[in-house]
């Protein structure tokens, strides 16, 4: 066991926690975050993306010890109230989900992006977007609620 | 997973001594693989000693001809590094071909090149260009460390600390990334060192190995002609449900041409 303290969506939270805990697990089981979605459980699909300390990374790949101490965003996180973030925002106009499994992971990876890449063009969405995958869409919607956003944030 | 302790190391020393002291401890950098392995109950080690935040591990510095890079390098570090970029171009255009975004912000340099996964990126850099494994005990010249699948001539005691890469004239990377994992199919690091040519080729065999005759050739004369009528034997190459020997063979020849290509100007 050990005592993990971190920041989890501005929170401090502290939990003690098996070693061996996931951090995907921790934030869907012991602080109740369910949405982060845990998809495949191999680190192919994304949806369990979040951002340890500003970076996206898949939460069922990476220990809670490994967080230990990081400020953590999850999808919960991401709207202002009753204000939705611009990536969010974005998905919603342009129908980017239909089933909406992978869409918290998809957020996620799409918030890294644009901090890095504030004006992706398709090539460089399609590369960005490379861990996380969507059965329903066909990332046509995506990608062009990835530019809507890029346009909103600027 | 099994169950197992986690500790952050806070040195190398640290680290070194705990690793010394309990056969079954692992060590633990990005998990890109570890964890994976960890969860498909494939390992079950007493310890995970993390050396992720290592001071000593960090880092990226250009030191007269070589660009040495610390262990705990992500591959999105080694991607955006503006000295990467400058001095070996391929290097960065490697590390950002690898896995996915989310990946690459969590594997480490250290990581790939220690646990020698036949198709990682990472073996074919350090093998083409000719690198420096540095270690707690010793450095090793990559020609020496790649042992064949998963296996390197790291003792169970030592940690790999850094890469040193000389600094080529010109190379190049081609690599030909399976569909859904994104590891390389085949890949071909290519590098002319001004008095020598060397190419590794990664993903297609038994362990990252050096294509000989395309070296010698290309030592000739380093331009697409060389390569005509070089014929890479199947025998040997790794043959599963991804692709057949003679299909790696195939594509060993056409990625070191792609590679050659892109610093020829297609010549």
């Amino acid at each position: 066991m050990a005592r993990i303290e971190m920041t989890v969506n501005g929170k401090k939270v502290s939990h003690d926690v098996e070693d061996r805990t996931l951090l995907a697990d921790f934030l869907r089981d012991e602080l109740g975050l369910t949405g982060t979605h845990i998809g495949c459980d191999t680190s192919q699909c994304g949806c369990c993306t979040v951002h340890v300390d500003g970076v996206a990374v898949k939460s069922c790949t990476m220990l809670v010890g490994q967080a230990n101490g990081a400020d953590i965003l999850t999808i919960e996180g991401m709207a202002k109230g009753d204000k939705l973030h611009p990536v969010q925002q974005a998905f919603t106009e342009c129908h980017a989900l239909q089933c909406g499994f992978c869409t918290p992971g998809m957020i996620m990876a799409v918030a890294g992006l644009l901090k890095d890449n504030p004006s992706p063009n398709d090539d460089e969405i399609i590369h960005g977007l490379e861990g996380n995958l969507c059965r329903c869409t066909g990332y046509i919607n995506i990608i062009k609620a990835v530019k809507h956003a890029a346009a909103a944030m600027k | 997973m099994y169950s197992f302790t986690y500790t952050r190391a806070k040195s190398l020393a640290e680290a070194r001594d705990m690793l010394a002291k309990d056969q079954d401890a692992k060590l633990l950098s990005g998990g890109m693989t570890l964890i994976p392995t960890l969860k498909q109950r494939l390992a079950s080690p007493s310890q995970l000693i993390d050396i992720s935040r290592i001071a000593e591990l960090r880092g990226i510095a250009v030191k007269g001809e070589h660009l040495e890079i610390g262990a705990a390098m992500q591959h999105a570090e080694v991607a955006r590094s503006n000295d990467v970029k400058q001095k070996i171009p391929a290097l960065a255009y490697l590390a950002s071909q690898i896995g996915d975004p989310q990946v690459r912000n969590r594997g480490t340099i250290g990581g790939s090149v220690a646990n020698n996964d036949p198709v990682a990126d990472y073996p074919g850099a350090a093998l083409g260009l000719g690198a420096t494994i540095k270690t707690t005990q010793r450095e090793i010249a990559a020609d020496d460390f790649f042992k064949g699948v998963f296996e390197t001539a790291l003792k169970a005691d030592e940690i790999v600390t850094g890469i040193s890469f000389p600094v080529p004239k010109r190379a190049a990377y081609a690599k030909f990334p399976h569909p859904v994992s994104g590891y390389s199919m085949t890949g071909s690091f290519v590098a002319d060192n001004g008095n020598g040519v060397r190419v590794a080729i990664t993903g297609a065999g038994q362990g990252v190995f050096r294509w000989k005759e395309a070296e010698v050739a290309l030592g000739r004369n380093f331009s697409l002609a060389a390569l005509k009528g070089l014929a890479m034997p199947s025998r040997g190459l790794s043959n599963d449900l991804h692709a057949t020997a003679e299909y790696r063979a195939n594509l060993v020849e056409v990625m070191t041409r792609r590679a050659v290509a892109s610093l020829t100007g297609g010549k």
